[in-house]
């Protein structure tokens, strides 16, 4: 009622929470005069499961065609060229969806990558690529990123179902046959370097090594 | 009356011949023996041919085909995946054939320094070829079969 009363709730509301987070650092840091040991350990246990866990199972789901194709932009342009390719349909039944080539395998290697796939949250929200045309302009840029990284990692997402060792030049058409035997064998060249758009279709491909 | 009867004479002959038409199964080499105003079963895809392997051509002119698989190669404003080899500064790695020296002339027969716009659809006249057994028979003899027929020691 009084206006003057020090304890009135006119204080800011980051002093309050700033008396709540000074009140709590106090009861974090004493041991606990209520719970046993072993209660603690076992909830953090049970705690540290449905932490990780749940964090690896929306790991999970971010790396799903589904997801991958729930943005028009992936949906209309990228994805709907992937449709035409060997990888997406073929005689075996096997399909290499969005993940299996754009994101590796490797946990360590997967969060750097789903880190820098934040840009294109921000490309997502701002309209980077809203439209076709827009996409087209930045085809070439975004193609240039993908090469690079894959020729980085000596195509390891291409290898992660390609390997060398398994490959059998006999079935193969003569001119693949030579041309791996010359080229991959050798480690002259990496995949990426001579099969470009296998997945996807062009940008302009003025200037870049092996085109005209 | 000779009128009516005529018209039914006419009109009997008429029944008659589409009856006889309708009946007769059409047995064509590339339909096969579905009926006219029915649509046959698809024949089944067959693989391209892809052996790499030179195939000889029936007449010089003729654009010479392709002996492997194009698919899936983009030939567009982009980019033209057939040059990735044969291209001339591509032909030493690729050891594929160049493409040919009338293929960097103009209209006018002037040597431009790289390949023609009007030749850069290489899938206008090279075509792949698929494994299939011809459905219509052939006789086309090239023209060398041809002079061979005379007489040995013949004029050339």
């Amino acid at each position: 009622m009084s206006t003057a009363d020090p304890a009135s709730p006119r204080r800011s509301w980051l002093a309050r929470l700033w008396n709540f987070i000074v009140e709590l650092w106090d009861v974090l840091r004493r041991p606990s005069s209520v719970f046993g040991l072993g209660v603690l350990v076992f909830a953090g246990f049970v705690a540290g499961i449905i932490f990780w866990g749940g964090f690896n199972t929306a790991l999970e789901i971010t790396n799903t065609e589904k997801f991958c194709t729930g943005c028009h932009e992936m949906k209309d342009n990228v994805f709907a060229e992937l449709k035409t390719t060997v990888h997406f349909s073929n005689p075996s039944g096997v399909r290499a969806s969005c993940p299996d080539c754009h994101v590796p395998h490797n946990w360590t290697d997967k969060i750097a990558r789903k880190m820098q796939a934040s840009k294109e949250v921000w490309g997502h929200l701002f309209g980077t690529i809203n439209t076709r045309e827009k996409f087209q302009d930045h085809r070439l840029e975004l193609a240039l990123h993908e090469w690079a990284r894959l020729k980085a990692n000596d195509s390891l997402e291409c290898r992660n179902c390609h390997s060398a060792e398994s490959m059998d030049i006999t079935k193969q058409s003569p001119r693949a046959s030579v041309a791996h035997q010359r080229f991959l064998f050798t480690g002259e060249k990496t995949c990426i370097d001579c099969h470009k758009g296998i997945a996807h279709q062009l940008p302009d491909m003025k200037g870049v090594p092996g085109w005209q | 009356m000779i009128r009516k009867s005529s018209v039914l004479v006419l009109l009997i002959a008429l029944a008659a011949g589409s009856g006889s038409l309708l009946a007769q199964s059409l047995n064509s080499g590339l339909r096969g023996p579905t009926p006219l105003n029915e649509e046959g079963p698809a024949p089944p895809m067959t693989p391209m041919r892809n052996t790499s392997e030179k195939e000889v051509r029936n007449y010089p002119e003729q654009p010479p085909v392709i002996p492997h698989s194009i698919e899936g190669y983009q030939i567009d404003i982009n980019g033209n995946k057939c040059m990735s080899c044969h291209a001339r500064a591509r032909t030493g790695e690729s050891q594929a054939p160049m493409v040919s020296i009338t293929h960097f002339m103009d209209r006018d027969g002037q040597f431009l320094a790289s390949v023609s716009p009007r030749r850069y659809f290489c899938t206008s006249c090279h075509v792949p070829q698929n494994v299939v057994k011809a459905p219509i028979t052939n006789d086309f003899v090239d023209i060398d079969t041809l002079i061979g027929r005379t007489a040995p020691g013949g004029q050339r």
